[in-house]
């Protein structure tokens, strides 16, 4: 066939791509990394999957587009971009319900599915299983309510070329890159969100108390401190910061449909596996890393091998350092 | 928030839990009169069960309508039956990974797969070898490929624990799928069609008549009688004890002279050999198969099945595949609803019994232990 | 003892009522597409639950009206339509088509809409002589497996690519052409055939996966090619953001697709990237249609016809119009089918031999999207 030649170069084509594809899997790595907070962060106190928490974010992107459409803010409806001011309002107004419906969820989906199974202390297999469920459940609920149908997402930025990095000014056969408000944004944003994690959980009160669940439960209750509710912070914070990636997710792909969920968790999860489960750090590291490793390899193998790329990866790196790249436990990583 | 244990009046939930036990305590006395049973009592009621099984293709009751085909919209009866058939063949073997020896492998749809596409690819003429050979030796050919593929993948990530081990086995499942999806072996989505029949070649006239799927049913039977014979006399073998011993606590039974890792590859191996034998019988039922057909969630809907049903025994796992993959069928009239009352009912079902619906013996003692443990933490705490 | 032996039994037949119970409930629904009386049935096999519900909903809804139509203006010989919900699934198709050919009473299908599934049941329908009229299956060798049964309303892609490869080449003027499929057997076979008549134009090929959403890699690689043409073979399920991070990655190529993201959902998904988007069907345009369907359409589903929606309705008229005639069995119908030749809503409606529309009278139209509407663009001839 005709394109086979305009294939044969696998290596060139990645190198000749590289910046471009660094760039793109920075911003998919950074929605990766912010989803990937939540698993690290029930897997850290409870060391539990939380299947579920796709659907946590799957909510999140739903419920800023409603919030929008209210607002007057639907996907095309030819308005075009509104003012800036217009923007940033609308903006806060979406992360904020986001965070807000996300971060419900997840707390409505751990007295549900998760807190009576723990009264009994089952096997962790069960709460798989009831994930499982909740999963199913959440995003065939959200598939009834829209038809199965993909919903757009209203055209709040459009995305302007900020910097333009020529790597040929430094004698590089490599394509020039340019870097777009809106990649800078979701970037800055997933390591704001980070940082404001990170920092709750070590300089604050309520850190304290997940952490020294995380380390020792029952130790941690003899010390009066409530172990339910600090269960149902963590929860609550995962969801937050699934709510802030799903208004990212809407900004950067501009159609959301109701199966998203489980491919994107997975990933999340896998970049949450890759960094060092229970670890904050970890998970950033591990989203950003997966999202650069799948971007070079569809540039190497083609983008049908993208996924694929992923999960190569995670086998490797397990296989070699079963826990992670930065080491598991948040009690014991961060004490 | 308020305490967390108040006592509370007799509540709904409470009220529901107390029948719930009752019927547990009913299950099990009537679990115990029937090992007292005469055995040549026990016998004779187990073949009656196993002849209703091969009778239930042509079976009507009138005024309860359990057949598929007897309500609006509905399917053939017969394939729900081999599906299901199937399909409880693959949680045999899954059962024997999960329940056995306590190895959560979410990526189990992937040796169903390669047992499928390895008849396909043998046994039709437009594949792209054509050998065309048929489906017997098409069988213990993909048993082997299978058994060597749980073992490419055992070998490396064994040695990992519990959720590692889930999340690699699940990206073992969607790498399979990915090569079923991308190579020019197994053909993408367009796939491969016109796999034989398993008597094609052998018989003048076929038992197996397109669009009649009772002998398939039967056959799968057949196999699923001989496959649950042969795990249940390794349940009960040296094997068998090792994986218990391994499932309960993997570095006491090292000390005590288990070669766990040994023993876990066997676990992966068989398991993987009997998921690839569900897979040859799948393709020939179904004639065609594409990549559509191998999805993780599928995966992961068997580990539900069984523990819903009941992991570690055997026919609790086959109540859990049963009513996974038949009450769909059966309660076509939810239309686009179905997936969400299921997604409820398992949360609900496992929230009550977390068990299972009907749990190996050994398995509910050790969830009463647990349970008796979380109260006594409570207490204390 | 026999207590609980009452208790198990008073509980096994309240079971049974209830799912009695339940059983008779959607019964009385379904007389709502003709009443209980009506004799004669035809089905709609295609996908309403699951990940492609999206694309079977339109035909579903378009054969639902011809019958409701028909259904008002032919009392006497009213029709009864099944819908058969395959979930766009081979593994599921076979037992739908062995249920529909066991029920003498239906005399049509349209569908199955997949290609998977009308490669895994083609043979169930062929051997019970049952006519199928499939409004969305476009791989090339359906027709030529020999089923007499098999008849699709609309071209394969064997007629489509060619056209859109002339079309991209002549009319667009395009030097440098980047083909995008997305590994389906609709994508890869119109990206096959569209490759091959572009020759040399073509200076990329992509694959994607089906419900991928980022597509950053895709771009980056559009980007360094900067192509003329970006053509993407594939569903508007994946068309859309594809097409909008296209535009936001800076490709100023013009995109085009084929009949599968002529639907609102790829405006919807695209935003404003849809803009001046081109679209290829074999299909005509709704104001050069006889007859009131896109109104008819909008009034009764409150949502404008979606993809496939107006082969969908051509496809149910072939056998209502036999049923309106007097057909009465399937053998009739065949014939009917086979001679039938007057014009439809997509196009004129005449079958060849093997059961594909007759080549002279294939159209293939072009449409623009100007201000989030599709409309009409020219005839590529």
């Amino acid at each position: 066939m005709t394109y086979l030649a305009a294939q044969a170069d696998s290596f060139g084509d990645l190198w000749h791509n590289l910046a471009d594809l660094t760039v793109s899997g920075l911003t998919q790595g950074s929605i990766y990394a912010l989803i990937a907070l939540g698993y690290t962060l029930v897997y850290g106190v409870l060391q539990l999957i939380n299947f579920a928490h796709s659907e946590v974010f799957l909510v999140g992107t739903f419920g800023s587009i409603v919030v929008w459409g209210w607002l007057g803010y639907a996907s095309g409806d030819g308005g075009g971009v509104p003012g800036l001011g217009m923007v940033i309002l609308l903006l806060a107004v979406g992360v904020i319900v986001a965070a807000l419906i996300s971060g419900g969820t997840a707390v409505l989906i751990e007295r549900v599915a998760y807190r009576p199974l723990r009264r009994k202390n089952a096997p962790r297999l069960i709460f798989l299983i009831t994930a499982i469920g909740a999963s199913v459940a959440i995003a065939e609920f959200v598939g009834v309510l829209t038809d199965r149908k993909p919903v757009g997402v209203p055209a709040l930025v459009s995305p302007t070329t900020q910097w333009q990095i020529d790597p040929r000014d430094i004698g590089l056969d490599i394509q020039p890159v340019n870097i777009t408000n809106l990649q800078i944004g979701i970037v800055l944003s997933a390591v704001l969100m980070w940082f404001a994690l990170d920092s709750f959980l070590n300089r604050t009160k309520f850190g304290l108390g997940i952490r020294s669940v995380a380390q020792n439960e029952d130790t941690a209750a003899l010390m009066g401190v409530n172990k339910d509710r600090v269960i149902m912070l963590t929860f609550l914070l995962g969801g937050l910061a699934a709510g802030v990636a799903a208004v990212l997710y809407n900004l950067k792909i501009g159609t959301v449909t109701f199966n998203i969920g489980f491919l994107l968790g997975l990933k999340a999860f896998t970049a949450a596996v890759l960094g060092g489960i229970g670890n904050l750090r970890g998970a950033l590291l591990g989203g950003l890393l997966l999202g650069l490793a799948e971007n070079w390899g569809a540039g190497f193998f083609g983008s049908e091998w993208m996924n694929a790329v992923a999960f190569v990866v995670l086998i490797v790196i397990l296989m070699f350092r079963p826990t992670g790249l930065l080491g598991d436990s948040l009690g014991r990583a961060r004490a | 928030m308020s305490a967390p244990e108040k006592v509370r009046p007799a509540t709904f939930v409470s009220k529901v839990k107390a029948a719930d036990a009752k019927r547990a305590a009913a299950v099990s006395g009537f679990r115990d009169r029937w090992s007292d049973l005469p055995k040549i009592w026990r016998i004779l009621a187990a073949v009656a069960g196993i002849a209703l099984l091969f009778g239930l293709p042509n079976i009507a009751i009138p005024g309860i309508p359990f057949r598929t085909d007897e309500i609006p919209n509905g399917t053939s009866f017969s394939f729900v039956l081999s599906s299901i058939a199937i399909y409880v063949l693959v949680a045999i073997g899954l059962n024997v990974v999960v329940g056995m020896a306590g190895l959560l492998d979410l990526g189990y749809i992937g040796f169903y797969a390669v047992g499928a596409y390895t008849v396909a690819i043998f046994g039709s003429p437009n594949s792209i070898v054509a050998t065309e050979y048929p489906w017997l030796v098409c069988v213990p050919i993909a048993i082997a490929l299978t058994m060597v593929s749980g073992v490419i993948l055992g070998m490396p990530t064994l040695r990992l624990r519990g959720d590692y081990l889930a999340i690699v086995t699940l990206g073992f499942g969607e790498i399979i799928r990915l090569i079923a999806v991308n190579s020019a072996v197994t053909n993408g989505q367009r796939g491969i069609p016109v796999i034989p029949a398993p008597d094609k070649g052998l018989v003048e006239e076929t038992f197996f008549p397109v669009g009649d799927f009772r002998s398939h049913y039967w056959l799968a039977l057949v196999l699923i009688i001989i496959v649950v014979f042969a795990v249940r006399r390794l349940e009960h073998s040296r094997v068998g004890r090792s994986w218990l011993a391994i499932r309960e606590d993997e570095d006491a039974a090292s000390l005590m002279g288990v070669e766990a890792f040994k023993f876990k590859l066997w676990a992966f191996a068989i398991g993987a050999a009997i998921g690839g034998l569900s897979g040859a019988l799948f393709a020939s039922r179904t004639g065609f198969i594409n990549s559509d057909g191998f999805n993780l969630l599928l995966s992961v809907m068997f580990v539900a099945a069984i523990v819903l049903g009941g992991q570690g025994n055997i026919l609790g796992v086959t109540l859990g595949t049963v009513l996974v993959f038949y009450l769909p069928e059966r309660f076509r009239f939810l239309e686009d609803k179905r997936e969400l009352v299921f997604g409820v009912a398992l949360i609900v079902i496992m929230v009550l019994r977390p068990q299972g619906l009907w749990p190996s013996r050994r398995r509910a003692r050790e969830l009463k232990d647990r349970k008796l443990e979380a109260k006594e933490a409570i207490v204390s705490g | 003892m026999r207590r609980t032996l009452l208790r198990t039994l008073t509980g096994v037949a309240v079971a049974a009522a209830l799912v009695g119970t339940a059983a008779c409930a959607p019964s009385d629904k379904s007389g709502d597409s003709g009443d209980g009386s009506c004799t004669y049935k035809i089905a709609m096999m295609g996908p309403i639950t699951g990940d492609n519900a999206g694309l079977g909903k339109p035909i579903y809804q378009a054969v639902k009206l011809a019958v409701d139509k028909h259904n008002a203006a032919k009392a006497d010989k009213c029709v009864t339509l099944v819908q058969s919900d395959d979930k766009g699934d081979s593994a599921i198709a076979p037992g739908l088509a062995s249920n529909l050919v066991a029920d003498t009473n239906v005399l049509g299908v349209v569908g199955p809409a997949f290609s998977g599934p009308t490669s895994a049941s083609g043979d169930i329908f062929e051997q019970g002589k049952l006519p199928i009229i499939s409004a969305s299956a476009t791989r090339p060798d359906l027709s030529t497996k020999g089923w007499t049964t098999f008849h699709r309303t609309l071209g394969n892609d064997a007629s489509q690519g060619p056209a859109v490869g002339k079309f991209i080449k002549e009319s667009l003027k395009a030097e440098k052409v980047y083909l995008i499929d997305d590994t389906t057997d609709y994508g890869t076979g119109l990206s096959e055939q569209a490759s091959a008549a572009l020759g040399d134009t073509v200076i990329g090929l992509e694959q994607i996966q089906p419900k991928q959403t980022d597509f950053s890699a895709v771009v980056a690689k559009v980007k360094t090619a900067a192509p003329d043409v970006v053509f993407f073979a594939g569903y508007y399920n994946e068309g859309g953001p594809l097409a909008k991070q296209l535009k936001a990655g800076g490709v100023e190529a013009t995109f085009v697709g084929p009949d599968g993201i002529k639907d609102q959902g790829f405006i919807t998904g695209a935003a404003e990237a849809a803009e001046g988007a081109i679209v290829t069907c074999p299909c005509i345009p709704a104001e050069k249609a006889t007859g009131t369907f896109a109104a008819d359409y909008q009034a009764a589903f409150g949502e404008e016809a979606g993809t496939y929606a107006a082969e969908a309705f051509d496809a149910a008229n072939v056998f209502l119009d036999g049923i309106a005639a007097g057909v009465t069995d399937r053998a009739k119908m065949l014939e009917h089918v086979k001679a039938y030749d007057k014009a439809g809503v997509s196009k004129q409606i005449k079958f060849d031999a093997q059961g594909e529309i007759d080549k002279s009278v294939i159209v293939i139209w072009t449409y623009d999207i100007k201000d989030g509407k599709i409309v009409a663009r020219e005839e590529i001839k």
